[in-house]
């Protein structure tokens, strides 16, 4: 006790304390964060947000106030409507077939097999390749002369050389693509989530159902489903998320084409801004996610937060 | 309701017998405990009845009829779990429900046996809560409900009383028990607390390394115990063995008496030398060792205060104790139970 209170008592090792206090400590580790989020995020957010109210184009770099002008021409230009529609049909197809991969991934991975662990290992794959490098190797398997699934086809003889599908060429056929590419690399992740949600029911709950005479279907969406909804909610919201404002896929295997048929906000947004050089519409068009997501994150959030009580 | 037998069950894991042939029978209406040390298979035994795990050899009937190769939910068994494995997504109203509606019984019948399961066990005023904000006990009789509600040919009870703290566990107790002589479904009830498969089984199965080692009343457990196992498992303190003719003597402790208090000629004696005593109210318990004999444990003896005063029983000296020879079991060198000795 004596020696604490010398200690205590003794100059020069204020410091110390002050590095105790969670208050300090806490702003200290933070604020590289903070910083981060502030400088690289934040700051070209606000630039955004008044490009998309000037009149800056990269031929005239005037930062004229035009108020919501820009907003005013997007809206009632038909290509950034179906621009729109692309991005909901995109975003909400791939999680879906992305989830419904994911689900019965995790349930044939939870059984044991021989070499489940290699397994389990590959199927990270197209979480962790290159987006550009995967999606250039899709590019070849549904290139309109190369295609390799077009050959497979061809081999089995469901279809015939004059009627292989043109998979990037037809619009509807571009867009289910794109979908299946982007499901394909999300679904590792999907697994994992739904790995870690059916890992976490408890043995005895599944157990009950089975004995209470549930049978597959039935112990699954209706009691495993719902126990791990919270979890797959909240891997939802990043899915979402990211896909929505993704323009790499559609960048790199169709570039928006056929005529505009698989293009997204994201991509809109940076033709129009960057490619094109009229940086008030590009921001105002890549704006538009933002009040979309938000209101998605809400209502998702909310609907879990009401299943725990 | 209905008979449930086994034959020669075993389930192997990997390389260790969890269950090494176990053959039951419990005839239809009766309560019957498994008892056992942790890990000596109950569990699993139980798992295999209900078809949540698939024996290696054997045989079940469950009313006369083979079910190796019917699933659970076409079993007509109800089991309750350790942790009771309530649906916590779901209302109380629907946990109980919900055996019913994989049955899809009519949703007017539904509402019915729910009201008639949950009034029986005292929990109709919980069906709009949620598993978690039930106590324990409250959840132990949600649990008994869901069990209960479609009247399932036999009941299986794992170690129910387990999470449940001394008090409440002694209420329950009665309560299931009074409630299973009720409606009186077959019941098959788990537990390793010895107080619990006494006071509850019309019979009790002790198991050991996933055998059984004897099946019969509690009285026949207690007093006739088949080997050395279920003599030193059954009764606290445990039954006293002493080395003798290559095999053992056994007598229980409360049988060990001064010699003065056993009013009888045919008695064996022991010189017994007091180490130490521990009064618990309704009875002193008295440490020792025998004079000449070599004992497993301590020499234990339970005397009744009533008659045997701290005076008389000093620490440090040797007594005059005896042993009605009714009362002394023989075990041979096998551990197994013999008639003479
Ligand atoms: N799935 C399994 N894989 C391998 N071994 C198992 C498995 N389940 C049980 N065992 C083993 O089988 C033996 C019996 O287990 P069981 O759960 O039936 O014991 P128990 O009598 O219920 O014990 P407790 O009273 O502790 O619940 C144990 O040695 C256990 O380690
Ligand atoms: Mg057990």
């Amino acid at each position: 006790m004596v020696a604490i209170a010398d200690k205590a008592a003794k100059p020069g090792s204020r410091l110390q304390f002050i590095l105790d206090s969670p208050a300090v400590l806490g702003t200290i580790f933070v604020s590289p964060a903070v910083l981060y989020v502030l400088v690289l995020v934040g700051a070209p957010f606000l630039l955004a947000m008044y490009y998309s109210v000037s009149a800056y184009t990269i031929y005239s770099q005037s930062y004229r106030f035009v108020g919501l002008r820009n907003f005013i021409d997007v809206v009632q230009d038909p290509v950034f409507r179906q621009t729109l529609l692309n991005t909901f049909i995109f975003t909400f197809g791939s999680q879906i077939v992305g989830l419904i991969l994911g689900k019965f991934g995790a349930l044939l991975l939870l059984r044991p097999f021989p070499g489940r662990k290699v397994v389990r290992a590959l199927i990270m794959l197209p979480w962790a390749v290159p987006v550009a490098l995967a999606t250039v190797a899709w590019e070849w398997m549904f290139d309109s002369l190369y295609s390799v699934i077009n050959w497979t086809l061809i081999a089995l003889g469901i279809i015939t050389r004059s009627d292989a599908p043109n998979w990037l060429g037809n619009p509807h056929l571009a867009m289910l693509c794109v979908i299946m590419v982007n499901a394909w690399r999300f679904f590792p992740f999907a697994i994992v989530i739904f790995l870690a949600g059916i890992t976490s029911v408890p043995q005895d709950v599944i157990d009950a159902a089975t004995v209470d005479g549930a049978g597959f279907w039935r112990r699954n969406y209706q009691i495993i489903v719902p126990m791990i909804a919270p979890i797959v909610v909240v891997g939802l919201i990043f899915g979402i998320v990211f896909t929505f404002t993704d323009l790499s896929i559609v960048y790199l295997l169709t570039n928006g084409g056929p005529v505009g048929a698989t293009s997204v906000l994201g991509f809109e947004g940076f033709q129009v801004g960057i490619v094109s050089g009229d940086v008030a519409h590009g921001a105002a068009i890549s704006l538009f996610m933002l009040p979309v997501l938000f209101v998605l994150v809400l209502v998702m959030l909310r609907s879990i937060r009401r299943q725990e009580i | 309701m209905s008979a449930v037998l086994t034959k020669d069950i075993v389930k192997t894991f990997a390389d260790v017998n969890a269950v090494d042939g176990i053959s039951l029978a419990v005839p239809d209406g009766e309560f019957m405990v498994l008892l056992g040390p942790s890990g000596c298979g109950k569990t699993t035994f139980l798992r295999i009845i209900c078809g949540l795990e698939r024996q290696t050899t054997g045989d079940i009937l469950i009313g006369g009829t083979v079910v190796n190769d019917i699933p659970p939910r076409a079993r007509g068994v109800a089991m309750m779990f350790q942790s009771y494995g309530l649906y916590p997504h779901y209302k109380i109203r629907d946990n109980i429900a919900f055996p019913l509606r994989t049955q899809r019984v009519a949703r007017a019948e539904i509402e019915n046996k729910v009201e008639w399961a949950s009034n029986l066990l005292g929990i109709g005023h919980l069906l709009d809560r949620r598993p978690r904000q039930l106590s324990g006990g409250e959840r132990q009789r949600v649990a008994l409900a869901r069990a209960l509600v479609r009247e399932p040919t036999v009941l299986l009870l794992d170690e129910p009383l387990s999470n449940l703290d001394a008090k409440l566990r002694a209420s329950a107790r009665n309560e299931i028990k009074q409630f299973q002589q009720r409606v009186g479904t077959t019941t098959i009830y788990v537990t390793h607390d010895q107080v619990e498969a006494m006071g509850m089984g019309d019979r009790i199965a002790v198991i050991d390394h996933g055998r059984v080692r004897q099946v019969g009343t509690p009285t026949a457990i207690y007093d006739d115990p088949a080997d050395r196992f279920v003599a030193t498992f059954v009764g606290t303190p445990p039954m006293n063995l002493v080395a003798w003719n290559g095999g053992h003597l056994g007598f229980r402790p409360e049988n060990f008496l001064p010699r003065e208090l056993i009013d009888d000629s045919a008695v064996t004696e022991f010189s017994f030398r007091v180490d130490r005593s521990e009064y618990l109210g309704s009875e002193r318990i008295v440490y020792g060792v025998l004079e000449g004999l070599e004992s497993v444990q301590e020499i234990t003896a339970k005397l009744p205060p009533a008659h045997v005063d701290q005076e008389s029983i000093r620490p440090g000296e040797w007594h005059a104790f005896a042993v009605r020879n009714s009362a002394l079991c023989y075990f041979d060198k096998d551990g197994k139970r013999a008639i003479r000795h």
